[in-house]
């Protein structure tokens, strides 16, 4: 049944779409040619809800959420500053401006891109022969129809008492510290949180990143705020009031208006985020207080090394851990070529197996891509995958978290969004943004390169990915 | 190599008998660490001693992969200074010791493992959640 992950109907072999099963055994001889011929990279069928690009150099969330809108209002700014601000503060002050203001810039949209790109540090899906043995260690009855309870498993760290909880998707129980993203449909290691505005999540490959783009930012948007600030005052010497200076130079106003806002929250956010690095806490964890102390055990952090110093090089300069994913390996040729002879046989199996398994066998099906779900007659949507296993559906209206902070937007699913006080700033700011424009995270943002039918519907990367390749 | 080529036909001819999976040991935090326990399904294939040094050996690498020390730092502090672009250039310390790990298993499985019909996966193929090992069918070592 776990083949059905590795038995796509490759879209590259069909030249038409062919949704019925008998016109395939004419091109049974073409199929079982075409595999060998060009054998497929490991990102076309990764399960997770992600985005490829360049062959799967580049992997980015599904939803790119207002990454858009976070460049945008960048370069708006930059650019403003450049045209209107910079000749007459190069004129009246020193030629440094533009070069430090320069550096800052390309600093921001690098840091932001290797955020935005990067895989965070997701966790492969446990193989069938692991999910197997895992469910033979628990010793589980069996499951007839119902979602079995939940699995936990304790462990000590540091001599502190840690909970291990089971992974029903990713048939695995996660490693501390990680955590599901139910956007994109992955365990990540070190989860901190998914953010909207870089669309994308952050965990240990690109906290890094993420922390250097806030920096920067915080830097840059302050610096900005300055430059403008003392541009409009020396403009407005001499009696000829702020009005004079702004109407000489108008785009220092929307530059104002964009820092203004941005200063406060970016400064804020960089800030509690230092205090994150300092004490080897992620977002996911401070907001859960899971080593706050509230309980009467004294609690402290396992993963500290006790020394802020210690803390911070081992967050920020620690060694690079490589991606798990291994997005541009090469499936192994015996799966591909399997997948074409079976194809005929597969929908009566796949049936019987849904029918006889219950529970186990929706899990399992739960990773097959749509393309083969439309060509199987199961009849499965591909809506229903994401219900059973990550809590409230992956795909169910994100809109109403828009407004919350960055850190809410973790796995809901298991746990209250309960955010403490410090992320009101962020809050508000992020609110006041979302009035600026669609507060739905899931709208398809016009750059995306895929296929036009790729709505809200049809959220499996597989289709995507492998039309994405068709287009190459 | 003739030995790859032994190796991928007994996988090819040799029906799997077993699969044991020696998951990681989390007690000291984060950082990979796999079991040291001898499973018992291995018993009768192989020599608790030897297994447990390979199982060592693997973890004193990843170990050194995760150090943090100077190297790591200087590696981090100039990386951060170029925004992270030398990570796409040069390859890190990491994957440095992963290749080392790829090259140890190989041989552990060609001096030790395949001869008495068991084969370790590189724990990088599953995500450094297990160590795989396959045990193979007794009648695959007649040869």
């Amino acid at each position: 049944m776990k083949n059905c992950e590795y038995q796509q109907i490759d879209p590259r072999a069909l030249p038409t779409p062919t949704p019925t099963p008998p016109p395939h055994l004419g091109h049974d001889s073409d199929k079982t040619e075409e595999p060998k011929r060009r054998p497929r990279r490991k990102w076309q069928v990764f399960p997770g809800n992600n985005r490829f690009y360049c062959d799967g150099r580049i992997i980015m969330a599904r939803q790119s959420g207002v990454l858009p809108l976070t460049l945008g209002l960048i370069l708006i700014t930059s650019v403003l500053f450049f045209i209107f601000d910079c000749p007459f503060l190069v004129k009246h002050l020193t030629s440094c401006i533009p070069v430090i203001g320069g550096g800052l810039f390309v600093f921001v949209v690098i840091t932001l891109l290797q955020t935005s790109l990067t895989d965070p540090g997701i966790l492969p899906r446990a193989t069938p022969d692991e999910a197997a043995d895992i469910e033979k260690q628990i010793n589980n009855p069996g499951n007839t129809g119902y979602r079995p309870p939940p699995r936990t498993k304790e462990i000590i760290i540091n001599q502190q008492m840690v909970k291990l909880k089971y992974c029903f998707t990713c048939k695995m129980f996660r490693p501390p510290r990680t955590s599901h993203c139910s956007l994109c449909d992955n365990c990540v290691e070190r989860f901190d949180h998914h953010c909207p505005w870089v669309g994308n999540c952050v965990g240990k490959r690109n906290y890094r990143f993420f922390y250097a783009f806030i920096v920067s930012l915080s830097f840059l948007t302050a610096f900005i705020f300055g430059c403008v600030t003392t541009h409009l005052a020396l403009r407005a010497q001499g009696g000829k009031g702020l009005v004079f200076a702004l109407q000489e130079s108008p785009g220092s106003a929307v530059e104002l208006v964009i820092c203004f806002f941005a200063v406060w929250s970016i400064l804020g956010l960089s800030g509690f985020h230092t205090y994150l690095v300092a004490s080897n806490l992620t977002t996911n964890e401070d907001i859960k207080g899971s080593w706050s102390g509230k309980s009467e055990e004294h609690v402290t952090n396992p993963y500290s090394h006790k020394n802020i110093f210690i803390n911070c090089c081992s967050v920020l300069c620690g060694p690079m851990p490589p991606s798990l994913i291994d997005r541009r390996g090469l499936l192994p040729a015996d799966e591909s070529v399997q997948t074409a002879g079976v194809d005929i046989v597969l929908p009566t199996l796949a049936t019987k197996n849904v029918c006889t398994q219950g529970t186990k066998g929706l899990l399992e099906s739960a990773t097959i891509p749509p393309l083969l779900s439309t060509s199987c007659p199961q009849g499965k949507p591909p809506s229903a995958h994401t219900c059973p296993d990550s809590g409230p559906a992956v795909n169910s209206d994100p809109s109403p978290e828009l407004p919350t902070s960055c850190g809410a937007r973790h796995t809901a699913s298991s746990h209250g969004d309960n955010s403490p006080p410090r992320h009101a700033k962020t809050r508000s700011k992020k609110s006041k943004r979302a009035a600026l424009h669609i507060p739905n995270p899931s709208f398809e943002v016009p750059v995306s390169p895929t296929s036009p039918d790729a709505g809200p519907s049809s959220k499996r990367r597989g289709h995507e990915g492998a039309s994405f390749a068709s287009l190459h | 190599m003739a030995e790859t080529h032994s190796l991928q036909d007994m996988r090819q001819q040799a029906a799997v008998a077993a699969k044991v999976f020696i998951q990681r040991d989390y007690t000291n935090g984060t950082v990979c660490h796999f079991q040291t326990k001898f499973p018992s399904e291995l018993e009768s294939r192989i020599d608790k001693q030897q297994f447990e040094e390979t199982v060592r050996t693997l973890n004193n690498l990843y170990a050194e992969a995760e150090k943090l020390g100077s190297q790591s730092y200087i590696e981090g502090c100039l990386a951060c200074l170029t925004a992270y672009i030398i990570f796409l250039c040069m390859e890190t310390h990491y994957e440095k010791v992963l290749k080392k790990i790829a090259k140890y298993i190989q041989e552990q499985n060609d001096k030790i493992y395949t001869p008495r019909g068991l084969l370790l996966t590189d724990p990088i193929e599953r995500g450094l959640r297990v160590i795989e090992v396959t045990v193979f069918e007794e009648r695959s070592l007649t040869r």
